[in-house]
């Protein structure tokens, strides 16, 4: 199913040779519960190159999550391949492949917003000199400079959120897999994170993974959006963008932004014709 | 709405302090009236109980007495049923303040075991060497129970069953086995406060090392962190102020502990000793006074448990 996103992904902005950064082929992923097995994930495919933001838009249950996790080697698939920058995950984690940007800052409540960055550091054994010089580039990066010193009960929902951006940013990873990061905030904040994190994403040339549940969000945000549908996960349609790089808040109001939503719209309700 | 608000109300400044001096008013009234009650029942409770004894003695004697002599002599007996609450507070301003807690004797300064200090500080530093090592030893099994499984499906049960046995059937076997090898003195005492100190540390550690949840966790595994790690920067920091919570409750626990060890072994000096001593002699006065004191002393290791738990925690940055 996932083929149709190679036909018409032509229109995509570069045409630079690309190296995959993730690639899954025929995932299969199994959960045994109490209740029977519950297939999380079954026959994915996808492809994602560098430098690509990809976002994974579906209902709950649908296995969104479950597949950054996968990638993250926080679940082992049961069936199918997948490698990241051509390395199973387990290696990729080791080499400190990717940033993990959860639903919650997760910040730990003992530890300042620096020392929150600094917690990765620490247990990567960079010396202390550059854990310093890391965390005032990150904070710089995610517009925290000055609240390094605060503890996370101290700043906003929304710069909690950020600061678990810079922590994930700290140790260079090219990757970054974000679970839903703008899931708990409100609508004008999560705007606002939006456009930072493209204006982010603009400079770093990082890799992102982005689980949302808002169309709006995958859609302003994402150069390939891949729609998911539950029991079993899968995957439903891949949708290359076309919007330009560069994208104002009001894009969201041009036709183009409105037919690729109405796509992704079409893609979702196809997916949910198995319940009803 | 902030505009209305009285400049003494508002946060910061003296603003603060007036706020903070309300809140101790407010809160007073109630104290007081509680405590009110409690004296004008235990009042009444004490004319009740100690009336039998006054009239008895009228009877033998052949007296005549209004109500009001009754009253009287059932509130100023010298081995009362039920001491009034004065006849306690004179009994321990007489014994603390009244009573130097050295006194020379042939030459040289001894400790005078007619100050209830003294026989405090004979209960207390049993009961803090106790605490000190029921909550060493809480804090290693609780480690033990969360990163082994074996340790966790075996010492738990055992952690259980052990705090089901009556302290007070074991602790002479306890004193007697350890004075057999040669153990006298303090550390007996502290082997039975440690062990009913050291079960609500076991539980409230275990509940504060789980306490980090699955996505604090994975965090960690997404950085490959070891073992050691999780718990140094994780599990370990997370459960400080479930183990404050215990703290409290095992050092009210270790108090009791060492008390009850003074009970059954014919113990001289302590607030226990003071207990049994007061029951032979049925000086209910004596005893009265010891348990204040030794309630006094419960409250003032919790408030002061209590105290460090708020400065830990500020410092840690959980405060708010």
């Amino acid at each position: 199913m996932a083929v149709a996103s190679e036909i018409d992904g032509s229109a995509s902005m570069s045409t630079a040779p690309q190296s995959p950064v993730i690639e899954a082929k025929g995932l299969d992923l199994t959960f045994q519960t109490n209740d029977g097995p519950v297939q999380a994930l079954r026959d994915v495919n996808l492809t994602i190159n560098k430098g690509d933001f990809v976002s994974f838009i579906g209902p709950s249950g649908c296995g969104k999550t479950t597949f950054l996790r996968v990638v993250a080697a926080l679940e082992h698939p049961t069936g199918g391949s997948i490698t990241v920058n051509g390395m199973t995950p387990d290696e990729a984690r080791r080499k400190r492949a990717y940033g993990y940007v959860f639903q919650a800052a997760g910040l730990y409540p003992w530890r300042t917003i620096e020392k929150n960055i600094k917690l990765p550091l620490e247990i990567m054994g960079f010396d202390k000199a550059e854990q310093d010089r890391r965390v005032k580039n990150v904070l710089e990066l995610v517009d925290l400079a000055g609240f390094g010193k605060k503890y996370p009960w101290q700043l906003s929902g929304g710069m909690q959120q950020r600061a678990s951006i810079a922590r994930a940013l700290a140790f260079d990873a090219d990757l970054l897999l974000m679970d839903e990061p703008f899931g708990a905030l409100d609508e004008i904040v999560r705007d606002h994170l939006n456009e930072q994190l493209l204006e982010l994403w603009a400079r770093t040339h990082k890799t992102i993974g982005f689980v949302t549940h808002s169309i709006p969000e995958a859609v302003y945000l994402s150069t390939k959006i891949v729609v998911m549908s539950p029991r079993p996960g899968r995957i439903t349609d891949v949708i290359e963008s076309t919007l330009p790089a560069e994208r104002p808040l009001d894009i969201r109001d041009t036709p183009e932004f409105l037919e690729i939503a109405h796509r992704v719209r079409e893609g979702l309700r196809a997916g949910h014709a198995y319940d009803d | 709405m902030s505009a209305a608000v009285d400049p003494a109300t508002r946060p910061g400044g003296a603003g603060l302090l007036s706020r903070g001096v309300s809140a101790v008013g407010r809160s007073l009234l109630p104290i007081l009236v509680v405590v009110g009650v409690i004296v004008a029942l235990w009042y009444a409770a004490a004319i009740m109980m100690n009336r039998a004894w006054t009239l008895d003695q009228i009877e033998r004697r052949g007296l005549e007495m209004t109500t009001s002599e009754i009253i009287a002599d059932t509130l100023s007996q010298e081995r009362p049923v039920l001491p009034t609450p004065v006849q306690v507070a004179t009994e321990l301003w007489n014994t603390t303040m009244g009573e130097p807690i050295l006194r020379e004797r042939r030459g040289e300064y001894r400790p005078n075991p007619r100050s209830l200090f003294f026989h405090a500080w004979q209960t207390l530093a049993p009961t803090m060497l106790g605490f000190a090592l029921g909550t060493l030893g809480g804090i290693l099994l609780a480690v033990g129970i969360v990163h082994n499984r074996a340790m966790d499906l075996s010492v738990m049960p055992w952690a259980i069953a052990s705090q089901t046995i009556p302290i007070l059937a074991i602790a002479p076997m306890i004193i007697v086995v350890l004075n057999s090898i040669g153990l006298e003195g303090l550390l007996p005492k502290s082997l039975i406060s440690a062990y009913l100190s050291f079960f609500p540390v076991v539980v409230g550690m275990v509940k504060g090392l789980r306490s980090p949840s699955g996505m604090d966790l994975d965090l960690l595994r997404t950085y490959s962190a070891s073992g050691g790690e999780t718990f140094w920067k994780l599990r370990l920091p997370a459960s400080v102020p479930f183990l404050f919570a215990s703290l409290k409750v095992g050092i009210a626990a270790a108090l009791v502990g060492t008390i009850v060890a003074e009970l059954p072994t014919g113990a001289r000096f302590g607030l226990g000793a003071r207990l049994l001593t007061g029951s032979y002699y049925g000086q209910t006065i004596q005893i009265w006074s010891a348990l204040f004191m030794a309630a006094i002393c419960a409250a003032a290791l919790v408030g002061i448990l209590g105290l460090i738990e708020r400065l830990v925690l500020k410092r840690m940055g959980f405060a708010r």
